[in-house]
């Protein structure tokens, strides 16, 4: 059985962002997933939808859950990443004065979630969108 | 260490989570980046912040984090106690710097991540 869930974010609503990932966590919870396997899950789906929030104009956010793995897929739409070998770089951030303040921002997001991914996938257009795909596997 | 041990050590002021200050915790970082704060991978730890918002809390939530300290005198607001509410975090006012703090923290026990 696999189980699906969806999320709307909204760029620079910071106020909601984390929602998507909060009730992931809770989910997973309930299935007794393991506590390891939750934090590594629920810490790269945070950056990506704090990734969202900080830098696109709106995204989705699709979850699968079925007894192997959670598969998680963010489509945005918003500028696009020029560059993606120089963003998954530790330390390179294009992020704004107002990201930095709540804490973020550093060049370490998305790094952060392939350090927590089984199976990591991005990719993006300049001036359409960034697409991610984030497999962690349960019995790993 | 128990996390009400934390609290008097620091002398702090429990704005949330005061039915949880039975709770053990070993270890502690200190860090106004939650993108750092998102790499630890340790259990038990006490997060020391001067950045209080709502991020902070949902970072805590994501990183299995049960107790936060506010230093620099810091306030809470109220969204922030209804979420950490809802994930049974411990939220601590301290009066003093980051530098402070942690000094008091390291020096009653609690450990450094590295």
């Amino acid at each position: 059985m696999t189980m699906h869930f969806d999320y709307k974010v909204e760029g620079g609503d910071f106020t909601r962002a984390g929602y998507a990932s909060s009730q992931v966590k809770r989910s997973l919870k309930q299935l007794n997933v393991d506590p390891k396997v939750i934090k590594r899950v629920v810490v790269a789906l945070y950056e990506a939808e704090v990734n969202i929030v900080a830098h696109a104009y709106h995204g989705n956010i699709h979850v699968e859950i079925n007894t192997e793995k959670i598969k998680m897929t963010l489509v945005d739409e918003g500028p696009g990443i020029a560059n993606i070998e120089q963003a998954m770089q530790m330390g390179f951030s294009t992020a704004t004065p107002e990201v930095r303040e709540m804490g973020f921002g550093a060049g370490m997001g998305l790094p952060n979630i392939k350090n927590n991914s089984d199976e990591f996938r991005i990719e993006s257009e300049v001036g359409v969108g960034t697409k991610l795909n984030i497999v962690v596997y349960i019995n790993k | 260490m128990k996390v009400k041990d934390v609290a008097a050590f620091v002398g702090g002021t429990v704005v949330c989570g005061s039915e949880q200050l039975e709770k053990e915790v070993e270890f502690a970082f200190a860090s106004d980046l939650m993108s750092d704060v998102l790499t630890i991978q340790k259990d038990n730890l006490v997060l020391l912040t001067g950045l209080a918002n709502v991020q902070t809390i949902r970072t805590a939530e994501m990183s299995d984090i049960s107790c936060i300290v506010f230093v620099r005198n810091k306030k809470v607001t109220s969204e922030m106690v209804k979420l950490g509410k809802e994930n049974g975090i411990v939220m601590i006012e301290c009066p003093f710097s980051m530098f402070k703090t942690s000094g008091m923290l390291y020096c009653s026990g609690l450990k450094p991540i590295y």
